[in-house]
């Protein structure tokens, strides 16, 4: 399989009045077409703006840099503006969280899907219209004719959502990248939201990346999965794997954090991590995780981790990896 | 069964809002006839999704809006027979973001201890900086956070405070409307334990308003279940849980994502959209996303139906239609 996507070694620093925030530290991501991974991790992890670095759309006074940067075998590395803005909306899509602030409120629905065909493929409004048309159908909304022509405001969360995900696939995207896409939805919206990607990525055969908080979303969605800490990818592999015997004592404590539905006997208290994410700035070494974690040892402030193999494609940044 | 603490009878509540430039203004029944008993001592989880109206439900709960019709009664008295004051003693309420339920240019000392001083408790500078930073402890938070302000701190730390402030006027029952949604998971789970804690040791009762219904299943005793504006169903947590009787609240179990892979996303079969509360459908107003409509649902709103295994609004219990 040739990969839809490498990347290795990518970081993202942006300055800060406190010093340098070491935002994205050397993340390695392989994705196949029609592959599923999610990147999981907490606010302040670095999982967005590693999204953002892959779409370049970082803010301006962050500094993106990579070993390897090769999107369906073009090197992205020395890629101007100019190309990927040939890409964006095109061969590589991605959709917010916030689908009110990132749909502009002055434009039409209709304008807006159009405008990417016609930025990338030209041609006449009327093909771009019934692109949209069939999209917007495509993507579950009833009476799509009359939808074309309101404006964001007039739809739910829900609706606005989907307009999201028609739009992402106007120009059939190879690549799609969702980042917390049903975070602000209602629970019955994000599993219909969820199903739609699921349906779409298979019909279009689209590589999907997922940013999510959320395990029990990870779960359902991926085929792979990176959790992220301070930056950096702590553990990864197939989710399966991954969930069956998770290896990080990050990990372990997300999991045990989650209530589940007939889990936990009543009374019963839900695991915890103590202390709160320091964010990665200035000089960093040893674990970024080793103030939280109960296992931690001397060795763990001082020495580099990298990330080792458990069997299989099943990777772990922790001195804990032979013992397991 | 223990006592209603907190009762709900026949409880409406109408909005008059906009149907358009032109078209003059129309009733939105946001709460539409609800009927529902707070026990002492019990943690009630009122689900739905947005726009259901179970947060108007907690504000009226709050003394902060009055109902259009029916009555509400806290031990047997009516909402309205008490003053402002002697209600924010008794009822206190958390709300979902911790960022904007703050004052930004207050000390959490302040934030905390402003409640025992308009109250006129404590008067006492001393006794009343005594009392805010016990009350920090409990919560968790460090007495150095005495002086801070609130963007001083993290998300966890602020949704402390404000249960911090909640707690101060040592209440009997707290109306927590999503307390959680806001936060990281790994806070989640703390403050869904200290809540825990703080009922066991404070006797406290809780309303707990939320779309999430993990965090429901985990800490409430009893579930209510609302759809436009209504309880259509109503039991214990465990029963619900194992039985969910009414189409949409088996729905809204089936579209809870626990993290257990190969399961892969489910199909709610619910249908696209949520109907417009200002022109709800006849009848059962959840017909038409209902997979198990009968002909009956589109003209007859159903009855409410109590036995032991609790209460449901559904025709599909209901033998006489049948």
């Amino acid at each position: 399989m040739t990969a839809l996507l490498q990347v290795e070694g990518l970081r993202v620093e942006i300055p800060t009045p406190m010093g340098r925030l070491h935002a994205v530290r050397g993340v390695d991501l392989a994705l196949g077409a029609g592959e599923t991974l999610c990147l999981v991790g907490e606010s302040g992890c670095g999982k967005s703006l590693t999204a953002l670095a892959l779409m370049g759309l970082l803010p301006r006074a962050a500094r993106r840099s990579a070993t390897r940067f090769a999107f369906a075998g073009e090197d992205l590395q020395r890629a101007g503006e100019r190309r990927m803005a040939d890409l964006r909306g095109n061969r590589l899509a991605m959709i917010f969280q916030e689908p009110m602030t990132s749909l502009n409120p002055s434009w039409s629905i209709g304008n807006q899907l159009e405008e990417g065909w016609l930025r990338h493929r030209g041609g006449h409004r009327a093909a771009a219209r019934e692109r949209a048309l069939h999209l917007l159908e495509r993507v579950g909304i009833t009476g799509a004719a009359q939808r074309l022509g309101q404006y964001p405001h007039e739809l739910s969360g829900g609706l606005r959502q989907r307009v999201m995900i028609a739009m992402a696939l106007m120009c059939a995207p190879a690549l799609m990248i969702a980042d917390e896409p049903t975070t602000a939805l209602d629970v019955t919206v994000q599993a219909q939201i969820l199903h739609l990607l699921k349906e779409l990525q298979r019909e279009f055969g689209m590589g999907l990346i997922l940013i999510t908080h959320d395990l029990g979303i990870v779960a359902r969605v991926a085929d792979r999965v990176a959790v992220m800490y301070a930056g950096e990818i702590v553990e990864q592999g197939p989710v399966a794997q991954l969930f069956a015997r998770p290896a990080h004592p990050y990990t372990r404590g997300l999991l045990a954090c989650i209530p589940v539905p007939g889990r936990l006997a009543p009374g019963e208290r839900l695991g915890t991590i103590p202390g709160v994410v320091s964010p990665p700035i200035g000089t960093l070494t040893g674990c970024q995780f080793r103030n939280r974690c109960a296992e931690a040892e001397d060795q763990c402030a001082t020495r580099a981790f990298e990330l080792r193999g458990l069997g299989g494609s099943h990777r772990l940044r922790c001195r804990l990896g032979n013992a397991i | 069964m223990s006592e209603a603490l907190l009762e709900l009878v026949e409880v409406e509540r109408r909005f008059s809002v906009s149907a358009g430039l032109f078209r003059g203004r129309r009733a939105l029944h946001a709460v539409n006839g609800v009927s529902l008993a707070l026990r002492r001592g019990e943690v009630l989880g009122l689900v739905g999704e947005s726009g259901c109206g179970k947060s108007t439900l907690g504000r009226m709960l709050l003394g902060l809006m009055p109902a259009s019709a029916g009555e509400i009664r806290l031990e047997g008295r009516p909402l309205a027979a008490f003053s402002t004051r002697e209600l924010a003693r008794r009822v206190q309420p958390i709300f979902q973001d911790p960022y904007s339920s703050l004052n930004p240019r207050k000390t959490v000392g302040a934030i905390v201890g402003l409640p025992l001083a308009v109250h006129g408790i404590e008067a006492d500078a001393r006794a009343r900086r005594k009392r805010v930073q016990e009350t920090m402890e409990r919560v968790g938070l460090p007495p150095r956070f005495f002086h801070s302000y609130p963007n001083q701190l993290s998300g966890g730390q602020r949704q402390r405070v404000a249960i911090a402030r909640a707690l101060v006027m040592r209440p009997e029952i707290l109306i927590c409307d999503e307390p959680t949604s806001a936060l990281d998971v790994s806070v989640q789970s703390q403050i869904l334990n200290l809540l825990e804690d703080m009922r066991r040791e404070f006797d406290l009762t809780y309303l707990l308003i939320s779309h999430n219904l993990a965090v429901v299943e985990h800490i409430a005793t009893r579930v209510a279940v609302m759809y436009l504006g209504r309880i259509v169903e109503e039991a214990d947590t465990v029963q619900l849980f194992r039985a969910p009787r009414h189409p949409y609240t088996r729905a809204l179990l089936a579209s809870v994502l626990t993290p257990e892979p190969g399961l892969g996303v489910p199909d709610t079969h619910l249908g696209v959209s949520y109907p417009n509360p200002l022109d709800p459908p006849p009848g059962c107003t959840f017909h038409p996303r209902c997979g198990e409509a009968m002909p009956v649902c589109r003209e007859r709103a159903p009855a409410a139906l109590a036995d032991v295994r609790g209460r449901v609004e559904c025709h599909l219990y209901d033998n006489a239609v049948k």
